[in-house]
């Protein structure tokens, strides 16, 4: 018998227990890891805060999401030995394993800035967890207004929309609350403009300012001054706030620093291309466990399976790997106000307007506001659970990017395209 | 003529032939980039980022250059304004650093 193991049942990792599932025959046993007993829908966590979702929405029972042929294991991973094929749990069980696909993904770490966790949950808040959104959402529902300053600290972050996602839901709650005048909005980023890449940056760059949201570029956090109520940067700047929420700096497991296997932030070397991890032929990974630079995102890991299963399949049989990831990405951003901007691009190609996924007819449109693709948000929920957790492929969306419907630009309309500064 | 004539940027600023830079051509992009002129410290930074992009192909992070380069990060930030990683990658003739995604 051989064995499967999946240290993670997180997005990525429920993915490929399904998928695998179905790949593998009975000479394989399949094993999953995890410490946490609960699935998240992460993406539902940038709703609580605004009270549109609330914390029963987001949560289901990991062992009811899994195939039944899969073998569960809660516990906490101690150490990882890719060198003897073995994995150590906290309470001393080994596995020992054939391949392994790591989906441990990647946490917040507020301790890692000074200052912080001073007045954590308090009047400095998160929102990439279940208690911070919970938290927050208390906090927001009795505010009667003030500065409400968002910063990411350092990237690579989980989804790098939610932070922009979040300003303009923002907006759109404190109007609703009738406070929106009393309400001060800044977004603090260490990127040069709204977003990464710089078509995109400009449109999202335009749809802030409309909003009134004001927007500080390449603010790098050094501290949060909690005596002063200000964050300051690396370079003395200071943003003044009554209630700070962070992106704090993001960093793959712990377990992955024990075991000697990631970079600086604990991620994982690994092919951008094949999904291998750089080091261990028979070790690969899916989502944001790796080092790969696409976005952490469950987007990217459900666009990675394919690819992942495929060379995993090829590398079993010692045949050569030849399914390639091209990076692919397609994300929501909600709006408010019922709305919602669609952007889909890859590791070369840049969030391109057009329409998606049908060229001409849409339903979505891209890099453009609309209400179809807010109900495409809200859907993707129910997407979520029924399909992309299950591997079950989406109609029409694939997992290499396709240049259908989208609009190339040749050249960038305004002369040095990422500078937004006033 | 300015040494910078003749060499390939894109449309971000970062050199595309990484075989084209000099030392010369790392001062007058330092300069375009706001620092008036490159101190021992600054080079030492330079070189490291140099060695690494030639070692791995790509731009190191900001975490790797402190890791690496013997200093922390406010002192980065002094010699480097801003976005210490982007400047010194325009300034070694790399390209973007990948963390930017």
């Amino acid at each position: 018998m051989k064995t499967f193991l999946i240290l993670g049942a997180g997005t990525g990792g429920t993915m490929v227990a399904h998928r695998m599932s179905s790949r593998l025959g009975e000479d394989w046993r399949i094993v999953i890891v995890d410490k946490d007993q609960n699935h998240y829908y992460q993406p539902g966590f940038l709703f609580i805060p605004f009270g549109v979702y609330h914390p029963q929405d987001v949560i289901k029972q990991k062992r009811n999401l899994l195939p039944n042929r899969v073998e569960i294991v809660f516990g906490e991973i101690e150490l990882i030995e890719p060198e003897k094929n073995k994995v150590t749990l906290s309470g001393g069980q080994s596995i020992n394993y054939d391949y392994m696909v790591v989906s441990t993904g990647c946490d917040i770490h507020p301790e890692e800035t000074p200052g912080m966790t001073d007045n954590w949950h308090k009047n400095v808040f998160d929102f990439y967890t279940i208690e911070g959104a919970t938290k927050l959402h208390e906090f927001f529902s009795k505010w009667q207004g003030g500065r409400m300053v968002l910063n990411v600290a350092e990237m690579p972050i989980k989804c790098p929309v939610a932070p922009l996602e979040f300003m303009f839901l923002a907006d759109w709650y404190f109007t609703q609350r009738g406070i929106r005048n009393k309400v001060d909005l800044t977004y603090a980023t260490p990127l040069p403009g709204a977003f990464t890449k710089p078509t995109c940056s400009i449109m999202l760059a335009d749809v802030l300012k409309r909003k009134n949201i004001n927007i500080v570029p390449e603010f790098n956090l050094m501290e949060v001054d909690n005596d002063k109520q200000v964050i300051r940067s690396y370079d003395e700047t200071e943003v003044p706030y009554d209630v700070f929420v962070s992106i704090p700096l993001n960093k793959g497991s712990d377990v992955i620093k024990r075991s000697g296997m990631g970079d600086s932030l604990n991620f994982i070397p690994t092919n951008k291309h094949t999904l291998q991890t750089d080091k261990y032929p028979n070790i690969f990974i899916i989502g944001d466990a790796g080092n790969v630079p696409a976005s952490k995102a469950g987007s990217v890991a459900h666009f990675m399976l394919d690819i992942l299963e495929a060379n995993l399949l090829s590398h079993m049989k010692g045949q050569e790997m030849t399914a390639s990831f091209d990076g692919h990405a397609n994300c929501f951003i909600e709006s408010g106000y019922d709305k919602a901007i669609l952007i889909d691009f890859n590791y070369d190609v840049e969030p391109l307007p057009g329409t998606f996924p049908v060229p001409g007819f849409g339903p979505f449109t891209l890099l453009g506001e609309s209400r179809v693709n807010h109900l495409g948000k809200l859907a993707f929920k129910w997407i979520y659970w029924n399909m992309l957790l299950k591997g079950i492929e989406i109609p029409t969306v694939h997992s290499h990017m396709s240049m259908n419907g989208k609009k190339p630009i040749v050249k960038p309309t305004v002369p040095s395209a990422i500078q937004i500064k006033e | 003529m300015s040494v910078l004539a003749n060499i390939n940027f894109n449309e971000e600023g970062f050199m595309t032939d990484k075989s084209q830079w000099t030392k010369d051509v790392a001062v007058e992009i330092a300069k375009q980039e706001g620092i008036e002129s490159l101190t021992d410290a600054h080079w030492q930074v330079i070189e490291f980022c140099r060695k690494t992009g030639d070692a791995t192909g790509k731009s190191p992070t900001l975490r790797t250059i402190t890791d690496g380069a013997g200093l922390n990060t406010k002192e980065l930030f002094t010699l480097f304004p801003k976005g210490p990683a982007k400047k010194v990658a325009k300034i070694s003739g790399l390209g973007k650093p990948e963390g930017c995604v």
